[in-house]
Parts: C-alpha cells; structure tokens; sequence
C-alpha cells in the first residue's frame, strides 16, 4: 500500500516537495529503536555501572558492539530527524532555522561518529 | 463574482503549522506537544550516553573522573526526567505508529488510546524507576 498521492509519485515529490523519504526514515527508525532501546535498558538494570571492568567488559562481549553500533545509529538518526521537525515548526525566521537546522546535523553527525569511536576503541582495547 | 482565493497573495502573514491558539484544549494535544518535548529531552540524554561511552572508552581514570556527572544527585534527577519521558515516548511512539498504520483515528480511538498511553507509560516508569534505583541504591 502507498500512502502517496498519485500526482505525489508522479511527480516524485509530497505536497511540501520534499518530505516523503524523511516521514519513512522517521518511522522506520522508530520501529528499529523498540528492540533496541528494550534491550539496552534491560541490559543497563543488570550492569554495574560504577565497575568500569564490569561496565567495558559488557561492551565488547559477543554481539554487544554491534547492537550498541546499531542503537547509537538509529538514536542518531531518529533524534536528528525528530529535532529538525521540532526547529522547522518553531523557528521561522529563515537564517536562523537554517542555522539551527546546520547546527543539529552537526552535532548528530558528532554524537553519533563519537558513539561509534568509543564502542570500536572500548572493543579493541578488549584485544589488546 | 471573483472570490478571495483569485486575487494575488496580499503578503500578510498568515498561520503557520502548529497553530496552537485557535483550538479549544483538549488532553490528546498535551500528549501531542509531550510527544515533541520528551524527544527533544531524549535528545539531550543521547549527549548523556554518548559522554558514558567515551568515558568508558578512554580509560579507568576517565571513568572515575566522569563520577562528577553521573554521581550527583542531579543526574539522578535528569535520569528520573529521561526515564519517565523514555516511557511515554515510546508507548506515545506505538500510538503514532498505529496511526500511520491507518489505526485508531476515531476520536473515540484516540482519546481511549491517549488514556492508554498514559497509563502505561506511568506504569512502566514506576516499575523501570524502582528496578534502576531500588537494588543498587550507589548505582545510577
């Protein structure tokens, strides 16, 4: 089923000309973010926190990396799309939403790229 | 006759999406508005996770010194705040997804699920607070 108009798809754009790709990417990362927050909570209530062996261990072990990689990603990207909405529909003066729409972007792009360096550097730490 | 709708954009401003101020306040738009402001304070939290992470990936001392965050009492305060906004945002999550699955747009749907949601997600946040808190007093 589509939820597109047929002159939408025809003329490969929503009523906004843009928008159709971004209301998917922020559904399908929703849906992405159940298992994967559920899982990182559960894990978080059965983890030391304050043993930083314990904490590091927990990283690396098995799939651990790959599900973190896969969280911090979704995260990321749900949390960049979301707050963009949020800056389009409240900040209307144009330099300003662009600023501010640049500025989210970034600091995503650099929460997300920090998460990953941190998962990778924890995990090779571990095989050294 | 020439309508209104003919004549050339007169360039007044006109209302903008949200247009708050025009509808009489019904609960269903504080769960709407919610939704917006748990996110952007999950946000914030993602910054919160992310600083976690590099500290455990930049060694023991690091992670010590990171206490300063995570040991005060004021973190425990924004922790409660993320928690309880995880758990609306996430059952208020299952609510939009249902809709964009064509689901629930009766209003009589949409209120009985809005109350749902809160319910839920009270219920989940009482539960997950005393599961975080409650064993490991020393551990947030």
């Amino acid at each position: 089923m589509s939820l597109r108009s047929p002159l939408g798809v025809a003329l490969g754009r929503g009523a906004a000309g843009e928008g159709a790709a971004h209301w998917w990417a922020q559904r399908a990362s929703a849906v992405a973010l159940v298992p994967l927050t559920l899982w990182f909570l559960l894990s978080l209530t059965r983890l030391p926190l304050d043993d930083f062996a314990a904490v590091t261990l927990w990283v690396a072990r098995g799939a651990n990396p790959l599900w973190l990689a896969l969280l911090l990603v979704a995260l990321c990207f749900h949390s960049r799309l979301g707050v963009q909405v949020v800056i389009e529909d409240y900040v209307h003066s144009g330099a300003l939403k662009f600023a501010a729409l640049l500025l989210n972007s970034a600091a995503h792009l650099l929460l997300v790229a920090a998460g990953l360096y941190a998962v990778l550097r924890i995990v090779l730490r571990g095989l050294a | 006759m020439f309508s209104d709708a003919h004549e050339v954009p007169s360039g007044r401003e006109r209302p903008l999406s949200p247009h708050l101020s025009i509808y009489r306040f019904m609960y269903t738009m504080a769960l709407s508005i919610l939704h917006r402001f748990t996110g952007v304070l999950l946000a914030l939290g993602l910054c919160a996770l992310v600083y976690w992470l590099m500290s455990a990936a930049a060694g023991e001392s690091a992670y010590e010194r990171s206490g300063w965050l995570f040991r005060g009492w004021a973190f425990r305060v924004l922790l409660l705040a993320w928690l309880a906004s995880y758990c609306f945002h996430f059952f208020n999550g299952l609510r939009h997804l249902a809709w964009d699955a064509g689901l629930g747009f009766e209003r009589v749907h949409a209120r009985r699920s809005a109350r749902l949601v809160i319910v839920l997600a009270i219920l989940a946040f009482l539960i997950a607070a005393w599961v975080l808190f409650w064993p490991r007093a020393g551990a947030p």
